[in-house]
């Protein structure tokens, strides 16, 4: 490939914001025809790296080449103007707007008096949408398609222009198996024009069918490209974490408890089905399933944030009704949400407040929150889950992600829960805070604590979990024990696959 | 995506609905309460109502294109009167004085300029500061009201043309002057919104301003103009209006920027931006006119008005949520 | 272009700020009002001996009472992410209804049934904001015409006055002093004393800075979300009725319409004090200077000779410019990213 010119080459990007260096000193190449994977944990810098190559950044050191000239990316018009095309992994459409009209955005093709040149945009679009196959036409309201159909709309916009270079941030994260096809395709196609694709993906399995070289990013810092035939799993995902993570099998090695938490046949409309399980005192249990399974509406459930429209939910053997997260935190339930910036966190209130926010009420002198036994609580759990902030006063939207998920599980442990659930305990933090959290959650087993964490990342899920509850589609497919449960058999359950229970 | 199905069923025309129902009910009631023996849905009535609706409908045609773009303009009211006392003003200077009606057009710009001027100014000062538009309207309301006071005080400023007045007053294929201003300015901002590249941009960038930055809409340039536009309304609303009254008070247009975003959002148009659209803002404008004829049509004061029309909102906004309320399995936050 | 990509990584990087930064911006931002407060009434004092006499200051105190008193409820209302557009038809409600009831009642009976009625239209707002979770703009902008309408309806239009405006001692919390201090002034200070102190120091004030801040972590958190919110409401229904009084009591006669337009006034108190429309931040006392400042700045251009309307003006300077440098400090850049 030497020969050929790069489509786009970048040397030594750096980009600091204050406090951090979030790119520092990236190099890789893509040439024409070639899928290109990047690849790095959330926050390793790829999306920095996408906005500097987008021109909504500008990159405080290295440069940025096409076809071997130096090229400035001053604003996201100049991006495409010069070939880059990207495909958001967050949906960038107008709902209001037609699938025409959103393709075309930015540019849509004019007539006198300023008039959109509806016959030329439909046109143009058709044509896009015929190469995608799909099932809308140009006229359809935005707002009205399906999440899916609206990344196809996402892609379709990359294809308006003769692009040099495509990039698709996450671009599956929605597609059903034959919408990934087509997209595949069009992929293909847009490699056999010759164009140079960036493909950002987090799913090994794609990654491994589709790209021709991998680069990989860590804390910021170029790790180095690989061609992907002669790449493994393990040797990608070593370059990505840096150093092994110990995520070796657990089991309790301590005497369980009573049973905290018993569910029975709890149903909530077609979100999940005819759910079963206990959780005991002293042990972790792990839910696992793809994204929309069912599990974290059971958390929510359980935390009085749904109504469920069937089933019982038992604490200690007795039925309770939950009605709101209020009456959940009374009977000792915790939820550490899933969205930490959304659901965890008043990101502006300082990191005091957060913690001790459910029990605000509890801690009184007089009529007045007793800020000395808040500062107490904070110090304590600040110094038991080591979190580094430069003192309560600091505002939780100035932490790190690992700093800020342990001011949530702080929050939840300062209550002493009789039931702690944990969705998406490492979601976005770093490699370091990630296997603290992994220790504590084990070590809150062993102190008796009920836990249950539900995890997309299969390595955590084995790693953490005493049990394995497999969920597909709203439904328990299975239940394993940390002894009988084989990556292979969890991923048939989770794609709906285990009908061999007995196996 | 998700906008609500009333203000969805709004947007599609339910404000009709509402008016026929409000037609109805006060042609029935009217036989009982009314006063005066004349029928509520007298033709004659009606093209009154069209044209005292025009005042209020053309600030409306232009607050649904800043709405629908995100923001919000609270400062017509004052920016209605301090046109009008530009164009009342403005004919009696000396400078003019040769001009004999020639003052007229000359009058007419200098209001429709000044208008420009102010709600571009706005439109600078959201777009140059990034300070929300209710906070910068809010000021400008204050202190647009201001500059009014200071032209003369809390005195009238008066200027009776009469080649004006009588333009003012004509009618023409049994409309009049004002009735055609509205019509003509919903048609324009209709044109401007369904047919335009601008009129598009506006509402890409009020549904997701970020994607609109994205794809190169020059936002900043974009808002400034459509508040050009709306001060331009409301001046052109003032000059309408006070051609054919001729006198104005410091204290005229203030509440109308209450009026005008009752009637927008009547018409459908979604506070958030991104959805709305003038043929269901002119419904909310008649709408509220109606409702305003209709109760003193049957004997009721201003007071009900007022009453009933800031309960109506509320009912819409009550509404709406009914019909999108949320299944039992819905996460409570 | 590049200006705009600059500024759009600037605006991140603001976000991203390490911790001194931004408590340089802040405290900044939080000087400025006192700054600029400072620089006004040592100007106004060089231009006019009189304006730092005790009785300038008073008066302007006193005349500030109405607004600061219904900004305090304002002031909670924003904190907790929402809007009130409706407090100065409120307010001429009260009003209106407590003149009514003084001939009718006698003022015993008057000022707690009008406090009855006013906190009546409170919960009604507080309930539709906030357990129907409405749209507190329009909803309050609604309520200030149904309110306005309401008030119309009982007053019939008329005027209200007290027969005997001589005889009652009515007059004692808009006319009297106590200690030598008038009582809107003593009234004012002693609920924003009250108000600060709730707001700043007890689980509802916590709660309600979650609600403002963060809605939905703060529910995450076991936060009654409804309930906060329809107490501020509630809050401010409640100072609208005092503030009502103190005007009643003032005039013992009153126009209709003697609160309209108040609601800007006081929501632009609130914003020059420093509380963010987004909701979650602003304090008792930042409104409380906000106040002040509107107070002085109104009196200072009186005692300089210039008009009233001059203050409009000047009013709508300070606010955007007080909003405008508040924001800069926080996003480390003067002008917008806005392309």
């Amino acid at each position: 490939m030497t020969d050929v010119k790069p489509v786009l080459r970048l040397e030594d990007i750096v980009k600091t914001f204050p406090g951090v260096r979030a790119l520092d000193g990236v190099s890789f190449s893509v040439f024409p025809g070639e899928v290109h994977a990047l690849m790095g944990e959330n926050g390793a810098g790829k999306s920095t790296l996408m906005k500097v190559l987008g021109g909504i950044y500008q990159p405080d050191g290295g440069a940025i080449f096409m076809e071997d000239q130096q090229v400035v990316m001053a604003g996201p018009l100049e991006a495409k103007a010069k070939g880059v095309m990207f495909i958001h992994q967050e949906l960038s459409l107008a709902a209001e707007l037609s699938v025409a009209e959103n393709i075309y955005l930015g540019e849509l093709p004019r007539k006198s008096f300023g008039r959109v040149d509806w016959a030329k945009l439909t046109e143009q679009t058709d044509a896009i949408l015929k190469k995608l196959n799909v099932s809308f036409d140009a006229k359809t309201r935005v707002g009205d398609l399906s999440i899916a159909n609206q990344q196809m709309v996402e892609i379709a916009r990359a294809l308006t222009v003769d692009a040099k270079a495509v990039i698709f941030d996450e671009p599956t994260a929605s597609l059903t198996d034959a919408e990934k096809v087509v997209l595949f395709d069009v992929i293909a196609d847009l490699k056999r024009d010759g164009v140079g694709i960036i493909y950002i993906s987090h799913r090994m399995e794609e990654i491994f069918k589709i790209t021709d070289r991998i680069s990989v990013l860590r804390d910021g810092q170029y790790q180095g490209t690989v061609n992907t035939a002669d790449s493994t799993e393990e040797s990608i995902t070593q370059m990505m974490i840096g150093r092994k993570l110990d995520l070796s099998r657990n089991a309790s090695h301590h005497e369980l408890g009573d049973v905290a938490l018993e569910v029975r046949g709890l149903s909530c409309g077609k979100l999940y089905q005819d759910i079963n399980f206990e959780v005991r005192r002293g042990e972790v249990v792990g839910f696992y399933g793809l994204v929309g399974a069912g599990r974290t509406e059971i958390a929510e459930t359980l935390f009085g944030l749904r109504e469920p429209s069937a089933g019982q939910i038992l604490l200690e053997g007795e039925e309770v009704r939950i009605h709101s997260p209020a009456d959940a935190i009374s009977r000792g339930i915790s939820l550490v949400p899933e969205d930490r910036k959304g659901q965890g966190l008043v990101l502006g209130m300082n990191c005091r407040d957060n913690m001790t926010l459910p029990q605000v009420d509890d801690l009184k002198a007089g009529p007045f929150v007793a800020e000395g036994a808040e500062v107490a609580i904070f110090d304590q759990y600040r110094d038991r889950l080591d979190i580094r902030t430069p003192g309560w006063r600091a505002q939780a939207g100035n932490l790190s992600g690992g700093n800020q998920q342990k001011i949530v599980i702080g929050k939840w442990l300062s209550m002493h829960p009789n039931l702690l659930i944990v969705d998406e305990p490492t979601r976005g933090i770093d490699v370091g805070s990630k296997s603290e959290i992994h220790k504590l959650l084990r070590e809150l087993a062993a102190q008796g604590y009920a836990v249950m964490v539900i995890s997309s990342e299969m390595p955590e899920v084995l790693h953490v979990s005493d049990r394995i509850i497999a969920m597909y589609s709203g439904r328990v497919m299975r239940t394993f024990t940390s002894e009988e449960v084989t990556e292979d058999s969890l991923i048939k359950a989770i794609s709906g696959l285990s009908d061999d229970k007995a196996a | 995506m998700k906008s609500g199905a009333v203000s969805k069923a709004l947007a599609n025309g339910a404000i009709w609905g509402f008016i026929i129902l409000q037609l109805i009910f006060f042609s029935i009631a009217g036989e009982y309460l009314s006063l005066s023996d004349k029928a509520f849905m007298d033709w004659e009535n009606m093209l009154l109502l069209l044209k005292q609706s025009a005042p209020i409908g053309i600030i409306a045609m232009g607050m649904t294109l800043v709405m629908v773009n995100g923001n919000i303009d609270l400062s017509v009211g004052a920016t209605f009167a301090i046109a009008a006392i530009v164009m009342l003003d403005s004919m009696t200077w000396p400078i003019f004085a040769s001009l004999g009606d020639g003052v007229i057009p000359i009058a007419w710009l200098l209001a429709l300029t000044v208008g420009t001027l102010l709600g571009a100014l706005n439109g600078l000062i959201v777009w140059k500061t990034g300070v929300d538009a209710f906070i910068v309207t809010l000021g400008s309301m204050l202190g647009y009201r201001g500059i009014v006071f200071m032209f003369n005080g809390e005195n009238p400023t008066s200027h009776l043309n009469w080649t004006l007045v009588d333009f003012a007053e004509a009618e023409f294929l049994g409309l009049a002057t004002a009735s055609w201003f509205l019509l003509i300015v919903t048609f324009a901002i209709w044109f401007l919104m369904t047919k335009t590249v601008h009129g598009r941009n506006a509402y890409a960038i009020g549904d997701n301003r970020e994607a609109a930055v994205n794809a190169g809409i020059r936002v900043g340039p974009h808002m400034m103009i459509n508040f050009a536009i709306i001060g331009f309304l409301a001046a052109l609303s003032a000059v309408v209006f006070y051609s054919e009254s001729g006198s104005v008070n410091p204290n005229d247009g203030q509440l109308y920027e209450l009026w005008v975003i009752t009637a927008v959002v009547l018409g459908g148009t979604k506070i958030t931006g991104g959805a709305g659209n003038v043929i269901g803002t002119f419904g909310g404008v008649i709408a509220i006119q109606l409702l305003r004829k209709g109760l003193g049509h049957i004997g009721a004061d201003t007071s009900t008005v007022n009453l009933v029309i800031g309960l109506i909102l509320i009912a819409v906004l009550f509404l709406d949520r009914q019909l999108n309320v949320k299944g039992k399995e819905e996460l409570k936050v | 272009m590049s200006d705009m990509s600059q500024n759009a990584s600037n605006l991140r990087e603001g976000m991203m700020a390490s911790m001194s930064k931004q408590q340089i911006g802040r405290v900044l931002a939080k000087q400025g009002i006192l700054i600029a407060f400072a620089v006004f009434m040592i100007a106004f004092a060089i231009a006019s001996p009189k304006f730092l006499s005790v009785d300038n200051v008073f008066s302007v105190v006193r005349s500030s009472a109405i607004i600061g008193v219904m900004a305090l409820g304002v002031t909670f209302v924003v904190i907790s992410g929402n809007l009130d557009l409706s407090v100065g038809s409120m307010m001429s409600f009260s009003t209106i209804v407590v003149l009514d009831l003084h001939d009718k009642l006698g003022p015993a009976l008057a000022i707690p049934a009008m406090f009855a009625m006013t906190m009546c239209l409170g919960a009604f707002i507080g309930f539709l904001v906030g357990y129907l979770r409405l749209n507190s703009l329009i909803v309050t902008l609604g309520m200030l015409s149904a309110i306005h309408g309401l008030t119309l309806t009982y007053s019939g239009g008329q005027n209200m006055d007290i027969a005997d405006k001589e005889g009652t001692w009515f007059s004692v919390f808009g006319q009297g002093t106590a200690l030598g201090i008038p009582v809107p002034i003593l009234i004012f200070l002693i609920l924003a004393a009250l108000l600060g102190m709730v707001l700043a120091k007890t689980p509802f004030g916590r709660k309600v800075y979650a609600v403002g801040g963060n809605g939905t972590a703060a529910t995450f958190s076991g936060i009654p979300r409804a309930r906060t919110v329809f107490y501020c409401y509630l809050i401010s229904a409640t100072c609208v009725a005092t503030a009502g009084l103190i005007q009643a009591s003032r005039s013992l006669g009153s126009q209709n319409t003697v609160g309209q337009g108040l609601e800007l006034e006081v929501l632009a108190a609130v914003i020059l004090g420093g509380a963010s429309l987004l909701g979650g931040s602003g304090t008792v006392f930042k409104t409380v200077i906000g106040v002040l400042i509107l107070g002085f700045i109104q009196n200072g251009l009186l005692l300089m000779g210039l008009q009233f309307y001059v203050q409009f003006v000047v009013t709508w300077i300070i606010i955007i410019l007080a909003v405008w440098l508040d924001i800069a400090a926080k996003r480390g850049k003067l002008w917008s990213p806005i392309a």
